[in-house]
């Protein structure tokens, strides 16, 4: 094994926690769903390809960077989010898990054949010019790309923000009350049908921002959905539920076990049985990765919420 | 004179319905037309009604799993996927004759679902749902890996294993029709046997109440186990089926989120989740559906999304949970009712 001598390490290390910034933006919406209403969101990555969409029309029609249709694209989606939970998925919330997933699962379904319908199987990508191709060097030989950079910084603030949302806030606290306790929490004259419409607004508001940042980073096609909320899901299990920090662990472990699968074990095992190596490897052991903490940990490395 | 009638009240446990007997005959007589139609119907109508009938036992398979056992499983195309692999392996590297690899189709999956679950298991809930479609995902990219299964690109029966099943083309078609209605029927009536012997009581207590079900002695736990590993063993058998018949595998087309779980999902919610005639009714639907808007693309699936959203918000029993409450009709009894007798001297009681 003396090519392994070749691999960059430091390199796969910083690339993989980088694009693990991007897998806890993901997750945000779909933590913040399920800590404050217990709602699973199987259309949330659906939602992420729609936003992106979304964000690709705007850029179209105004020219402007892509990085600027965050400002029409967030809000747009926080009143999405607010209407979407108003109107439909707050029927569903009760004793049975049943309703709320075969909800979300029939919209995810509605999203991918209505993109596909109206924009076709292309892949589509946003372009943010010399942005993109950009990088800083670091010593020992190291470059590090800006926009990977952005992207784990705008985790980062996102998550900071959200820690101070809940923690620190009057609206914040409501949001805790119901969680722990959402019969209560109405009893204290909280509006729970309100809340739940703000905190999905606010879930799609964080989803519209990764969204814009994916579209620019990794082309996209109206299927791309489901492989972003597995991404997401693998993020927020193996940080451990309602752990906002521990998502971004999670987005992290996943973002470095995929950079190994596509440089280390992938090469490794078509080695061994002599094949070509095949870029599947990085999502491949990502899965593997998952798999393998769920046995040892299976709440995850920092639990918060118990279901 | 008369003795007390608490003394001479007999009650008998009622298993079957008026209904249920009339619609058992019907059944009969509508299966013996199904058998005779290679005799009379073009091969198009043999294929669509063996398409229907897969389904059916797919439909009824993840019902069991889901409206019964409570498990809902997004990820039940890796075990027709399992199936239909494991039968391409057998006949092509160990020449195992088709129709006995079918069998071992079946065994593989259920052997593989028994690790799976006490993985998935530590899941619960909508969490399980996802878990168990990651694990759809790893065998469908590592299938992909394997060039002795075709790789990514898949690969085909050769025509000597092909030859193996019947000699010519019409009579395949024929073979594979009748094999179509028996493997599902007999899928079909096993979860039928099930919901009707101690299991079924069990999992009707679950479905209705899980924590109650428990209290009154119901090992959960393990009724989900055997319901996950034998809902996996027939749906191994209908992917080695499926795969046969198709006679061309590909990791895309083996473990299809859309083909073997989406529109299974669509059929058994608007259908009616936790009854057998649900998914009968789902079925009709989705095939009628299907065939309608055959020329407008994707915009079925749209439809049918639209459909299973509504059925959900509304009506969470289904078609068939409206029809059947308000008529009290009952096609497929699997419930058992006190019905009280007069006494066996034939006095009133």
């Amino acid at each position: 094994m003396s090519w392994l001598a070749e691999v960059d390490w430091a390199s796969v290390l910083i690339q993989g926690t980088l694009i693990g910034g991007l897998y806890a933006l993901f997750a945000i919406g779909l933590s913040l769903a399920f800590g404050i209403m217990r709602l699973v969101n199987i259309a949330h990555g659906d939602l992420i390809v729609l936003c992106a969409y979304l964000a690709m029309i705007v850029v179209n029609a105004t020219g402007m960077h892509p990085l600027l249709s965050i400002a029409v694209v967030v809000p747009l989606m926080f009143v999405l989010g607010y209407l979407l939970q108003r109107g439909l998925l707050n029927f569903t919330l009760g004793p049975s898990i049943l309703p709320p997933l075969l909800v979300t699962f029939g919209i995810s379904v509605i999203i991918q054949n209505l993109l596909l319908e109206v924009f076709g199987a292309d892949t589509r990508r946003l372009n943010a010019g010399a942005m993109e191709t950009a990088s800083i060097a670091l010593p020992g030989d190291v470059t590090v790309g800006i926009f990977p950079l952005v992207i784990f910084a705008v985790a980062l603030v996102s998550l900071g923000a959200l820690q101070y949302l809940l923690y620190r806030t009057r609206l914040g606290r409501a949001f805790r009350a119901t969680s722990d306790d959402a019969d209560t929490a109405e009893l204290m004259g909280i509006d729970n049908r309100h809340l739940y419409s703000l905190a999905m607004g606010i879930a799609l508001a964080f989803t519209a921002l990764a969204a814009v940042l994916f579209s620019i980073r990794t082309s996209f096609d109206p299927a791309a959905g489901p492989i972003n909320l597995i991404f997401a899901f693998e993020a927020v299990i193996i940080g451990g539920l309602g752990s906002l920090w521990g998502t971004l662990l999670g987005g992290v472990i996943l973002g470095v076990s995929q950079s190994l699968g596509g440089s280390v074990v992938g090469p490794s095992v078509s080695m061994l049985i002599g094949t070509q190596v095949s870029a599947q490897w990085q999502i491949l052991t990502g899965h593997i990765v998952f798999i393998i903490i769920l046995i040892v940990k299976p709440d995850g490395l920092f639990p918060r919420i118990r279901d | 004179m008369s003795t007390a009638p608490a003394f001479t009240t007999r009650f008998d446990v009622e298993r079957s319905t008026q209904l249920s007997r009339v619609s058992a005959v019907i059944a009969c007589l509508g299966l013996a037309v199904l058998i005779s139609l290679p005799w009379w119907g073009e091969t198009g109508t043999m294929r669509l009604i063996a398409e229907m009938a897969y389904f059916l036992a797919l439909a009824q398979l993840w019902n069991l799993l889901a409206g019964y056992a409570g498990l809902v499983s997004v990820g039940q195309q890796v075990y027709v996927g399992i199936g239909g692999y494991v039968l391409f392996a057998t006949s092509d590297w160990y020449g195992v004759h088709p129709l006995l690899a079918i069998l071992i189709s079946g065994v593989a999956a259920a052997v593989i679902s028994l690790p799976m679950a006490l993985i998935v298991f530590r899941l619960r809930g909508a969490y399980f749902a996802v878990g168990t479609w990651v694990v759809a995902e790893i065998f469908n990219l590592f299938v992909a890996q394997v060039p002795q299964l075709g790789g990514g690109s898949g690969y085909s029966l050769t025509p000597e294993i092909v030859r193996s099943v019947a000699a010519d083309r019409a009579g395949r078609e024929m073979l594979m029709y009748w094999m179509a209605l028996a493997i599902s029927i007999a899928v079909i009536a096993f979860v039928y046997m099930l919901l009707r012997s101690r299991h079924g009581l069990a999992l009707t207590a679950i479905r209705d109440s899980e924590a109650a079900s428990e209290s009154l002695g119901v090992d959960t736990y393990r009724t989900k186990l055997m319901i996950y590993v034998v809902t996996a063993l027939c749906t191994g058998l209908l992917g080695g089926f499926i795969f046969l018949q198709k006679l061309r595998i590909s990791p895309e087309a083996a473990f299809s989120i859309n083909d073997w779980t989406v529109v299974v999902i669509f059929m058994v919610v608007i259908g009616g989740i936790g009854t057998m005639e649900g998914p009968i009714i789902g079925l009709l639907i989705y095939f009628a559906m299907r065939e309608m808007l055959a020329d407008y693309g994707s915009w079925y699936l749209i439809l049918l999304g639209i459909v299973a959203v509504a059925v959900m918000l509304t009506a969470r029993e289904g078609i068939w949970g409206l029809i059947g409450k308000r008529f009290d009709l009952h096609l497929f009894p699997v419930r058992r009712r006190l019905i009280q007798r007069p006494d066996s001297d034939g006095k009133p009681g």
